[in-house]
């Protein structure tokens, strides 16, 4: 932390100025936050990124619709599965692409335990800014960890997996790696969170520094255009999954947690809870496995040399940020004309310099944690 | 009682420490350079050439037939080929030029992907140190070939299923020209 200038001010006496980043170990990734500070309390906070721009947009309007899939992968790498199908799903609509019923379940298992991994992830990260050094941190990781190997011994790869195709995924996934996740899943990852919520979700120390802190009223989280956990910790129901009903979602039965305050703690309550349904969602998932239909790609689906006709399509998805949405317009030639992604993350950070007026600088940094980003997605 | 949540969660913090000596669901450490990595078969880290050995101590040739279809779909653009020429200037079905620049390639495997051949696939080896970044990272020809015993090693089921796949290719292509042979007269050129 640096100083930058300082202000005169009749009222409050001089204001500081401190440019918290971007390289700073609580800004989570190249983020910085430009502070005007009264005492400890914010007045002001400009967001500053655009660190980590990598043209990705422009690079996939360059590039065939097939090879923009790996470059999804590097968008939000804590859950590349989903922005992976979020992508497809774009394509799928614009070329009007069929998915077979098993392919369909198949990426549900593989969205809901991206979403547990962003959020296990998440968990931990947000109570390491909190300062309880590391321990749950370390617990969160190593559960991660199990995950990204089954990623890893699936796709090849522990992030950057590239799995999803039009029409499909890339292979098919093995009857024993379905029942070792699904192991994994209530043995060793219930007692995580069970472990979990023993540990902090009712501790005294976590409850005294989240909750009312950091509170985001619900008509401005719907005029920022907040989405995901986020929202719904506002207390506004609205998770995509249940409005847009898009793949078989509406086949399983779960609960969309919804907040009561706005606050941190709420934030943080809503990815322990969301954790524990997205669980459920896989176990249905895995049991309509048994029955469903096709396989896992619909053998007629192109993806080499794939030209959809002229036209455009817009397809969004609950990803564990939010709504991650992809605009594709098609001039009828391989390479899609426009290439525009909605990012979750970007779009929930507007409202970051609102829910910490007020507050002090400590606990910015713990709200900064509970809104969830990563740059890759934020920058692109 | 105030402190409750905390003792409470001191207790779950000695259960992981005391079962992080017995218990491997909570000890999950690595010891990487220790012991060696352990890597799934279908890991996929750069790119390599597959060559088909008649036997173990011959040379092998190339299976890749210059099609330059993963040029063509490779996302960053990071292999260049050249089909080789005979004498007479026309193009043969092999590469002369095969180069794969792997500081840029990402690993993505859509080469291994489109190519009609089974001739590249994705590679384990992924300790690569290299004291320069420009020519030791342009993988030639010589460096990207590598026996199909190799991938045979490292990723055993997907090695017997390509090798399935082209035996039965090559059958089937036997056959046509069995059949078309067949239906030629034999003046008719
Ligand atoms: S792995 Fe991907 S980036 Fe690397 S050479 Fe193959 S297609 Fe190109
Ligand atoms: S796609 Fe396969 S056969 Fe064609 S050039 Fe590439 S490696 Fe060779």
């Amino acid at each position: 932390m640096n100083t930058l200038s300082t202000e005169q001010d009749d009222v409050h006496g001089e204001l500081m100025e401190i440019s918290l980043g971007p390289h700073h170990p609580s800004t989570h990734g190249v983020f910085r936050m430009n502070i005007t500070l009264d005492g400890e309390i914010v007045v002001k906070l400009k967001p500053v990124f655009g660190y980590l721009h990598r043209n990705h947009e422009k690079i996939a309007e360059g590039n065939t619709y097939l090879a923009a899939i790996p470059y999804t992968d590097r968008l939000d790498y804590l859950c590349s599965l989903t922005n992976n199908w979020a992508y497809v799903h774009a394509v799928e609509t614009l070329a009007a692409i069929a998915v077979p019923e098993r392919a369909e379940c198949l990426r549900i298992i593989l969205g809901e335990l991206a979403r547990i991994a962003n959020h296990a992830c998440l968990v931990g990260f947000l109570l390491n800014d909190l300062g309880t050094s590391f321990t749950p941190l370390l617990y969160s990781l190593r559960e991660r960890e199990r995950m990204l190997d089954l990623i890893e011994e699936l796709t090849g790869s522990r992030m950057m997996c590239n799995f999803f195709r039009f029409g499909g995924l890339r292979s098919d996934i093995p009857e024993d790696w379905l029942q070792r996740l699904r192991t994994y899943l209530e043995g060793p990852f219930a007692r995580f969170l069970d472990e979990q919520d023993a540990l902090l979700s009712g501790n005294e120390i976590l409850l005294a520094r989240t909750q009312g802190v950091g509170i985001l009223p619900p008509a401005l989280a719907v005029q920022a255009g907040i989405t995901g956990p986020m929202l719904r910790a506002s207390g506004v129901p609205y998770d995509i999954r249940k409005v847009d009903q898009y793949s078989l979602y509406k086949r399983f039965e779960y609960k969309v947690p919804i907040g009561a305050h706005g606050d941190t703690y709420d934030r943080y309550m809503m990815r322990m809870l969301e954790m524990r349904e997205s669980v459920k969602i896989i176990q249905q998932a895995m049991d309509a496995l048994k029955n469903a239909q096709g396989s896992h790609i619909d053998p007629k689906a192109r993806n080499q040399g794939l030209r959809p006709k002229a036209g455009e399509a817009y397809a969004r998805m609950e990803s564990p940020k939010g709504e991650l949405g992809f605009h594709l317009v098609s001039d009828g030639s391989a390479k899609p004309y426009r290439f525009r992604i909605r990012p979750p993350s970007l779009i929930n950070l507007t409202a970051l310099e609102d829910i910490c007026l007020g507050q002090t600088l400590a606990d910015t940094v713990v709200i900064l944690g509970s809104v969830d980003i990563v740059l890759g997605e934020v920058d692109r | 009682m105030l402190g409750a949540g905390i003792i409470k969660g001191l207790r779950i913090t000695a259960r992981n420490l005391i079962g992080s000596y017995h218990d491997p669901n909570r000890l999950t450490t690595q010891q990487y350079p220790e012991e060696p990595a352990r890597l799934p078969a279908n890991y996929r880290n750069f790119p390599f050439l597959v060559l088909d050995a008649p036997s173990p101590d011959e040379e092998g040739t190339l299976r890749c037939i210059a099609c330059k279809m993963c040029e063509r779909e490779c996302p960053p653009q990071c292999i260049r080929i050249e089909a080789a020429r005979d004498e007479n200037g026309k193009l043969q079905r092999r590469p002369k030029i095969f180069e794969i620049d792997i500081s840029i390639c990402m690993g993505c495997g859509i080469c291994v992907e489109v190519c009609p051949e089974y001739s590249i696939e994705m590679d384990h080896h992924f300790e690569v140190v290299e004291t320069e970044r420009h020519q030791s990272l342009l993988l030639n020809l010589q460096r990207l070939s590598k026996p199909n015993a190799y991938f045979h090693q490292i990723n055993p089921n997907k090695a017997t299923a390509s090798d399935k796949a082209i035996a039965e290719k090559k059958q089937k292509a036997a056959e046509r020209f069995a059949t078309t042979k067949a239906h030629t007269p034999k003046d008719s050129k």
